[in-house]
């Protein structure tokens, strides 16, 4: 008897009283449109392409990142320059189907391809969602202030020749016996 | 006409006036109310911190398509939202607001409210079974299982205050308080009150018939439109109604201190019975239907019986 009126009463009363006291609890909705929550700076938002110190696309066109996408969202077609540099002709990304993963951005071996805290991309019209080089092109570096992939690379490109990238050794002559 | 008494046509038309707005604002009240009590918001968009949701809902109620199932019945269809429309505010028809506002001074007041609230679950009874939905059907099985263990010891629980006032007039009910209310005296009764009640009213921890985890929404699961909107305010009626209720029986009505006019100390006792029906929406999980009916039962049951029994004794022994 005791144990039905502690289960049924009691204990009921000590919830209400406890849910009772939230009246006076701050509430936890941040009103968004009004009231802009903090974004965190590696928030996976809206892609972007950067580019290196020198002002020169990051982008090699490797399509790695194309590969790397779950959801097959972004195209590209790899063109050179004439001085060696490869580059993408176009580079395309559908936002209508990207899931903001992140996989692009820790494949892409030059830090061109990022992501940012923006979300704020919606568009009234589903052909607007695509976005082409032009668009996903930001003048500064992103994330990485001081990568230059051309710099550090190994690749022959006009005005660095074989051997003078940072850290690279000059190239062994196979064919010469000496030491 | 024009004057407030009881029965006059300003009193008729301000009291269904009142009551329906107030049952429509409950809506926003409710979800604001349940928003601080979730450490939330609630809605509070539209208008002055929201109160204009009421509209925006109303609006989109009213320009739904109200559209009858091709399978149900269609004459209980539409039949069952009308009817407990019409009995819970006819059930208002009884209550005291102040000495001057009122419909009718009955001297089977209680009853009346008592037969129209069983009235009222016929309502949900033909709603589930016309539906000809499954859902609907278990929602109005378990509304009839509901009513029927609860609406006895509603009664005895009653019969307390009534053996104190040693009248079914709730008016005279309310007169008989101004040396003391009847909540301390009927302590019990009015705790076996309020359970049936929210039993009554169909309003969580016991709206067993409408479980929408459960049973989608039971037995308003094929309404839409006017006709939904209509089984929604009709369960807010119920609400001011049971609170009401509660007021008159137990409280005093709209006695109290005279700084304040006798509406106002009514609409108080009544405004912080909502809140606390809310409250128990917030707070409280909802019990398995068995469980309710076991509770009614065997253990309400009793103890109205013997609260009834005691407070006989008490009222012979000081005659």
């Amino acid at each position: 008897m005791f144990s039905l009126i502690r289960d049924t009463l009691l204990s009921q009363a000590v919830t209400l009283w406890r849910v009772f006291r939230k009246l006076f609890v701050k509430a936890d909705t941040v009103q968004y449109p009004d009231e802009q929550p903090y974004m965190f700076p590696r928030w996976r938002g809206r892609i972007i392409l950067s580019r290196d110190p020198d002002g020169e696309e990051r982008c090699v066109a490797c399509n790695l990142c194309a590969v790397a996408c779950p959801v097959d969202c972004i195209a590209l077609q790899k063109t050179e320059t004439e001085d060696g540099r490869w580059y993408p002709e176009f580079f395309r990304i559908n936002f209508s189907r990207c899931i903001m993963c992140g996989f692009c951005e820790e494949a892409c071996p030059t830090n061109a391809i990022q992501l940012t805290p923006d979300f704020e991309m919606a568009e009234y019209v589903r052909q607007d969602m695509v976005w082409e080089k032009e668009d996903l092109l930001i003048d500064g570096t992103g994330k990485y202030h001081d990568y230059n992939f051309y710099r550090v690379a190994g690749k022959q490109v006009a005005g660095k020749d074989k051997g003078e990238a940072l850290n690279e050794a000059e190239p062994v002559d196979v064919r010469s016996l000496l030491p | 006409m024009f004057t407030f008494a009881v029965g006059s046509g300003l009193s008729i038309a301000s009291i269904l006036l009142a009551v329906i707005v107030l049952a429509a604002m409950l809506i926003w009240v409710e979800r604001r109310l349940l928003g601080f009590w979730q450490e939330r918001l609630g809605p509070n968009r539209v208008g002055w911190f929201g109160i204009f949701q009421v509209v925006a809902d109303m609006i989109k109620i009213f320009t739904k398509e109200d559209w009858v199932p091709p399978f149900a019945d269609r004459l209980s269809f539409v039949l069952a939202p009308a009817i407990i429309m019409v009995v819970v505010l006819m059930s208002f028809a009884v209550i005291p607001f102040t000495p001057e506002i009122g419909v009718i001074d009955s001297n089977i007041g209680v009853l009346f409210v008592l037969a129209m609230a069983s009235l009222g679950a016929y309502s949900v009874m033909l709603g589930g079974l016309s539906s000809n939905n499954k859902y609907a059907l278990l929602g109005s099985l378990r509304a009839a299982a509901q009513m029927v263990s609860y609406e006895v010891f509603m009664g005895i629980s009653l019969l307390g205050v009534i053996v104190l006032a040693g009248s079914f007039n709730l008016r005279e009910i309310v007169e008989s308080q101004a040396d003391g209310w009847y909540i301390i005296p009927q302590c019990i009764g009015f705790l076996i009150f309020l359970i049936a009640g929210v039993a009554e009213s169909h309003r969580l921890p016991f709206d067993i018939p409408e479980a929408e985890q459960e049973i989608c929404a039971g037995y308003h699961t094929e309404y839409s439109g006017m006709k939904f909107g209509m089984f929604f305010v009709g369960e807010y009626l119920g609400l001011v109604l049971i609170s009401s209720l509660i007021t008159v029986l137990f409280f005093g009505g709209w006695l109290g201190p005279s700084f304040l006019p006798p509406i106002v100390w009514f609409a108080l006792k009544a405004g912080f019975f909502i809140a606390f029906f809310i409250l128990m929406r917030a707070a409280l999980p909802r019990p398995r239907y068995d469980q309710l009916m076991s509770y009614g039962w065997l253990f309400l049951l009793p103890l109205s019986l013997l609260n009834l029994l005691i407070t006989g004794v008490v009222v012979l022994n000081t005659l």
